[in-house]
Order: C-alpha cells, then structure tokens, then sequence
C-alpha cells in the first residue's frame, strides 16, 4: 500500500514537471544559430542533399562512431551471454507454413535490396545506414521464422561486419592523412548536389555503416533465436 | 496558445506514452513487462525530441527542386533534434536486446520472471 502511493507520487512528480513545461511552451518560430549554420552551408560544403545525414555523418561524425561502437558493445555482449552452453537438445520446431515459406522465398531477396537501396541513398532521401540496416535485418527475422532450424551464415556475418567497421574508421583516418580532418568527406570529391555520386564519400561510409548494423542485428536476432534450442 | 497544433498534439501524447512508460517499470513485476514499459518510455522521448523540431509550413530538410538552395534556413525544420533521435533509436534498439539477453539469463538461473524472486540482485 504504501509503495503503491510512493510509485503515484514519483509518477505524478513528474506529470507535474512535464505540465509547467507544457504550461510556458510556445512554438519556436526560427532556427537557432547551430541549425542555421547546418542548413545553409550544407550544400556548399557537404554536398549532400539530405541535411540530416550531413549531420549524422560528416559535422557529427564523431558521435556515430560512438554510436556505431556502442551497438557493437551491445551485439558482443549478446554473443557472449548467449553461447549456447553445450546442452544443446534438438527442438524438432513445428515447421514454418507453406504461405510463409513461399512468401520469405520471394520477399527476402526484395527485402535485402531494398535495404541496401535505403543505405545507398542515404545523402539524398529519408533514410541511411542505420535505417538500412535495419531493414535488412528484418528481413533476416523473415528467414529466420520461415526457417527456425536454420543455421546462420555466421562467418560471413562476422567477416560483413569486421570489414564494414574497419572500412568506416579506415574512410575517417584517410581524411585525416590527407590533412581534412577525421571523417571529413571532402577528399573523393563532392559532385553535384542530388546525383547518386555525390557528397564526397558519405555514401561509401553510409554503405559500411549499413552493412555492420545489418550484420549486427542479424547476428542478435540468431542469437536470440539459438537459445530456444538450449534445456 | 493554440490547444489543437500538430506539434501540441505530438507534445501530450509523448507525455503520456512517458507516464504509462514510468507507471510500468515501476508497479508490474514481470521483468519482461519492465523491459516493455522502458520502450514505451524511449518511445515517447523520441516522439517529444521530433514534436519539438517541427515548425509550422516548413518541409523536411532534404534540399530537392521544390525547395531550391536559397535561403534554406526559412524553409527547413531542424534537422538536429532529427540527427539526435536517429542516435537515441539505434541506441535504445541496442539497450533493449541487452535487457532482453539479462531477462533471459536471470529466468535460467531463476526459473521465474517476477523480480521478487530475484533477492541476491536487491540492496
């Protein structure tokens, strides 16, 4: 009863404080400086017509590596809580239907590509390596349902996602030899604003970065799916 | 202050999905309740950090031919908060599978999912 009145309490201390900052909130009419700044010279100085990969990829490029490393952290920390313990049993899982089957049979492949064209235009439409990624990874959940027993490609897997981050960090110190600075994507060239080859070497790295998250998440969902298997 | 904005809307409801996202995590037992109710709670401050980027009659910062490349600074939404929570989501994918992986972990050793069983994790 009393821990019950405790939790309220906490809950609504913080309504309180969510409502006096919904209470004074007026809609901002302009940009700040920061996002002026983004906004305007992006095109010169970037060349990528998507604003916001521009800011995931080259200003803040720092931050993804980070973000990059983190979701390693987390992949690598799965692997080694779920390695199966030996006491593997076999399950002998219900067969996936004749409709999934089928239909992974036709999807996967239109998945796969579809993802991979996600992370290309990354510069120029909505989405990028992480989105991607993502994408490519459901469609390894789709294989993996339509096929529970199967075993995974995962040395390819790993090999996918070793070469990608290699790749990415190797595109960032190469802008760094060349004297531009870390992850600076100006040495390829950045061609015209809105073409395919454009943005210096944003896509090249939107590509690695879509490659290891596709990988990683990939390698978490059999992981996932392995530990039905174990007593 | 008008009451009935898209962005006032997006605001409240990200409020609420952070409250039921607390009340949750904080009342249910089962630890894959827990897990759910914290998702619930990155979902809303995902949805509040986008609500606060969006402005009246602007278009997604994405420079194309309909917006040109002059004066793009009055015709674009913020792109930051929009890099943040590409961020924050990858993240919170990556927080969630670990839970994930320690829930099923304390079920091994513990054969139960409520947290009242697991006496030796309090202090």
């Amino acid at each position: 009863m009393f821990k019950k009145l405790f939790v309220i309490a906490i809950v609504a201390g913080f309504a309180v404080l969510l409502w006096s900052y919904l209470r004074h909130y007026t809609e901002r009419t302009t940009l700040n400086d920061l996002s002026t700044y983004y906004v305007d010279n992006t095109a010169q100085e970037i060349g990528a017509a998507n604003v916001v990969t521009a800011i995931v990829v080259t200003y803040r490029g720092f931050d993804t590596l980070g973000e990059v490393t983190i979701l390693f952290v987390a992949a690598s920390l799965i692997a080694m809580f779920l390695k199966s313990m030996g006491t593997e049993k076999s399950r002998n899982p219900r067969p996936a239907s004749l409709i999934l089957v089928t239909a992974q049979k036709l999807l996967f492949p239109l998945i796969l590509i579809f993802g991979v064209y996600i992370f290309i235009n990354g510069h120029l439409t909505p989405g990028g390596g992480f989105q991607g990624g993502s994408v490519i990874a459901t469609g390894f959940l789709l294989w993996l349902m339509a096929n529970p027993d199967g075993h995974a490609p995962k040395g390819l897997l790993n090999t996918i996602e070793s070469i990608s981050g290699f790749g990415y960090v190797a595109a960032g110190l190469f802008g760094l030899a060349l004297g531009l600075g870390f992850l600076d994507n100006r040495f390829l060239g950045l061609g015209t604003l809105g073409h395919l080859f454009s943005a210096g070497v944003i896509p090249i790295i939107y590509s690695f970065i879509g490659l290891k998250v596709g990988a990683e998440l990939s390698n978490v969902l059999h992981h996932l799916n392995e530990i039905q298997n174990e007593e | 202050m008008e009451m009935l904005t898209l962005q006032n809307i997006s605001i409240v409801t990200a409020f609420l999905l952070m409250l039921i996202g607390l009340y949750g995590a904080l009342t249910t037992k089962n630890i894959l309740r827990i897990i759910i109710a914290f998702d619930i709670f990155d979902g809303g401050l995902n949805l509040f950090l986008v609500a606060l980027s969006y402005m009246n009659n602007r278009v997604a910062p994405i420079i194309d031919s309909t917006t040109g490349t002059e004066k793009l600074s009055s015709k674009f939404v913020d792109p930051i908060p929009q890099a943040l929570v590409l961020t924050s989501i990858v993240i919170g994918v990556g927080v969630t599978a670990v839970m994930l992986t320690y829930a099923y972990k304390m079920y091994k050793y513990k054969n139960t999912l409520n947290i009242n069983e697991y006496k030796d994790a309090r202090w």
